[in-house]
């Protein structure tokens, strides 16, 4: 090995693109998730199969067996593509409270990728474009182990993974923007207690969201997982070309959010970093 | 290692219009709402010298250093860095200097070696040059052996001597050090110094801050002094002692209660005389003859130390105040 002898350029150093530079963010990003990888699928995988054995064949076989024909379909095969929606949205929301906090004030590896040519901005989005790929893994995983299952209804199904994504990642970005602000980690409680958790309840998940009290079903329509939910479960169950207009809708809502929060993550991310 | 007293450094002042700038500030000012960090401040760093902001916390060294490093936009006044402006080159400028941050941003998930390499790629290094220069600065700090270890278990020297690596991984042609010894053992502070003082001699431009003033003898050629905001002094390490203190400062510690009757018994025995809460400063051009005239006029210290005057003593002429209260 040769000893550091303190050479230095004679030219000003090649710039990044903003792309390669986004891509640094997300290469770290792989680099932390190798030490954690194993446990992550493994996870991945036996959350969904308990799920779907205990609410999805364990419930589901009384509901069918109580008239469960209202649905259409066996309950499992109602449950499943609404699971896959509420799960893809645990995990990004969990994805953009803790480790948003690492990298502003526990690693503080935020501030050493802006002391590089790195813009905040290039760190926000490399770090929803992380994001982005992990619960886009979740949701493959999901799909995966549904169709063991007899889940499976269409080979539309392979097109609610992505939109299981941008479920995810409509309440990542906002989720994301709001830990930006965040010193401690006190509040992230809140949005899983009265935030996350409710929705995975009431947004049409385990029963039709008509069976809410009337008050609650426009505020269930406000909720980006009511509408990946609706959408998921159209895909997998192949029925999504009986009103194609609806499905249309589902999309936009979501991208609606998504556009918003990360308007806000960028925001947000310029305004803790350079201070 | 080091020497023990400070280099004498050429006069930057005659040299301000030959070399061009590093680093040139004129009426440089932040503001944090109604509040002032830094107030209206002007210097300039000359290529390959080594620089640094002396002043107790809160004078706003750190807000000036994050000025410099481009994470800060100005709130008002002049900055350009590397010849370059802050605002509009921030990138680029970033890309040319190397930061060791006051609090460790070392990412405690990755291995010491990772944390190079994945620093490299933020500079648009090859994977294979980031490696390359990660072992090379690990061997220049002195971590070999580390390594492959997490960052976590490190003690807080070598974590020091990680982040001074780092910082060292796109081949700066300026290094800002925000406080580099701060919170270390004397021992460790002695081993960062060693490795800051060979990068000096390698031609790197060091800029630092410290409230240590044995930090700012040791490292610095030119510095100044900064409190509330403003620059108050500013000059060699030696320079400032000459202008602001006497060669020697006398120092004695009273019993409390003696100390507090003192009356005019002081007067005339040094140019000047400092009475802080817990000792006296005479200060002149010999220690021993003050020591000696003291003692003459029936003056019973509990200790008497004789030594040469420091930059403390330069902060305290200039402020009233001592550097770490």
């Amino acid at each position: 090995m040769t000893a550091w002898t303190g050479e230095r350029p004679t030219t000003e150093p090649a710039i990044d693109s903003m792309l390669a530079r986004i891509s640094r963010v997300y290469e770290h990003q792989f680099l932390l998730y190798r030490r954690t990888w194993r446990g992550s699928i493994f996870n991945s995988f036996l959350s969904p199969i308990l799920f779907l054995l205990a609410m999805g064949v364990g419930l589901g076989s009384y509901v069918d067996k109580g008239g469960g024909g209202a649905l259409g379909v066996p309950y499992l095969a109602f449950l499943a593509p609404g699971l896959l929606a509420a799960a893809v949205m645990q995990t990004a929301s969990f994805e953009a409270t803790f480790p948003i906090m690492a990298g502003f004030v526990w690693t503080k590896r935020y501030h050493a990728m802006h002391a590089t040519p790195l813009q905040p901005r290039e760190i926000a989005l490399g770090q929803i474009g992380w994001t982005a790929t992990r619960i886009t893994l979740v949701g493959a995983i999901f799909v995966l182990v549904m169709i063991p299952f007899g889940a499976i209804y269409s080979p539309l199904v392979i097109l609610a993974i992505p939109v299981a994504t941008l479920t995810g990642l409509a309440f990542a970005t906002p989720i994301a923007a709001y830990a930006a602000t965040q010193k401690t980690m006190n509040r992230f409680n809140y949005i899983f207690r009265f935030g996350i958790t409710p929705l995975f309840l009431f947004s049409g998940t385990f029963f039709p969201v008509d069976q809410l009290p009337g008050f609650l079903q426009p505020i269930a329509w406000l909720t980006p997982l009511y509408h990946g939910v609706a959408l998921c479960r159209s895909l997998a169950l192949g029925t999504v070309g009986a009103n194609p207009v609806a499905g249309l809708i589902h999309l936009g809502v979501l991208l609606a959010f998504i556009a918003a929060g990360l308007f806000a993550c960028l925001v947000q991310f310029d305004r803790r970093l350079s201070k | 290692m080091i020497g023990s007293t400070a280099v004498a450094a050429p006069d930057r002042a005659t040299a301000e219009s030959a070399t061009p700038s590093l680093i040139r500030a004129r009426a440089l000012t932040k503001r944090f709402g109604e509040f002032t960090a830094v107030d209206g401040i002007e210097f300039d760093v000359a290529p390959g010298e080594a620089f640094g902001f002396l002043g107790p916390n809160g004078a706003g060294k750190t807000s000036t250093m994050r000025m410099i490093g481009c994470v800060s936009p100005v709130t008002d006044g002049e900055l350009t860095v590397l010849g370059m402006d802050p605002e509009r080159d921030g990138p680029r400028i970033r890309a040319r200097i190397g930061v060791v941050p006051q609090q460790d941003t070392l990412d405690t998930e990755l291995t010491v070696e990772d944390n190079l390499m994945i620093y490299g790629r933020y500079f648009g290094l090859s994977r294979g040059e980031a490696r390359r220069r990660a072992k090379e600065l690990l061997d220049f700090v002195q971590l070999t052996e580390r390594a492959n270890d997490q960052v976590e278990p490190l003690s807080g020297g070598m974590k020091r001597r990680l982040s001074v690596a780092r910082s060292l991984i796109n081949q700066p042609d300026l290094m800002l050090l925000d406080e580099p010894t701060t919170g270390l053992d004397p021992q460790a502070r002695h081993m960062v110094w060693d490795r800051l003082y060979r990068l000096k001699q390698r031609g790197v431009t060091l800029v630092l801050t410290t409230h240590y003033m044995d930090e700012a003898e040791q490292l610095c050629d030119r510095l100044v002094v900064m409190d509330k905001a403003k620059i108050v002094a500013e000059g060699s390490p030696r320079q400032l002692i000459e202008r602001y203190s006497t060669r020697e400062v006398t120092e004695m510690r009273f019993d409390p209660a003696v100390q507090d009757g003192l009356g005019d018994e002081l007067d005339g025995l040094a140019e000047r005389v400092e009475r802080l809460p817990d000792r006296v400063l005479l200060y002149t051009d010999d220690g021993e003859a003050a020591a000696v005239a003291a003692h003459e006029r029936g003056l019973r210290p509990e200790t008497v130390l004789v030594r040469r005057s420091t930059l403390e003593d330069v902060f305290l002429r200039l402020t009233g105040r001592s550097l770490i209260e």
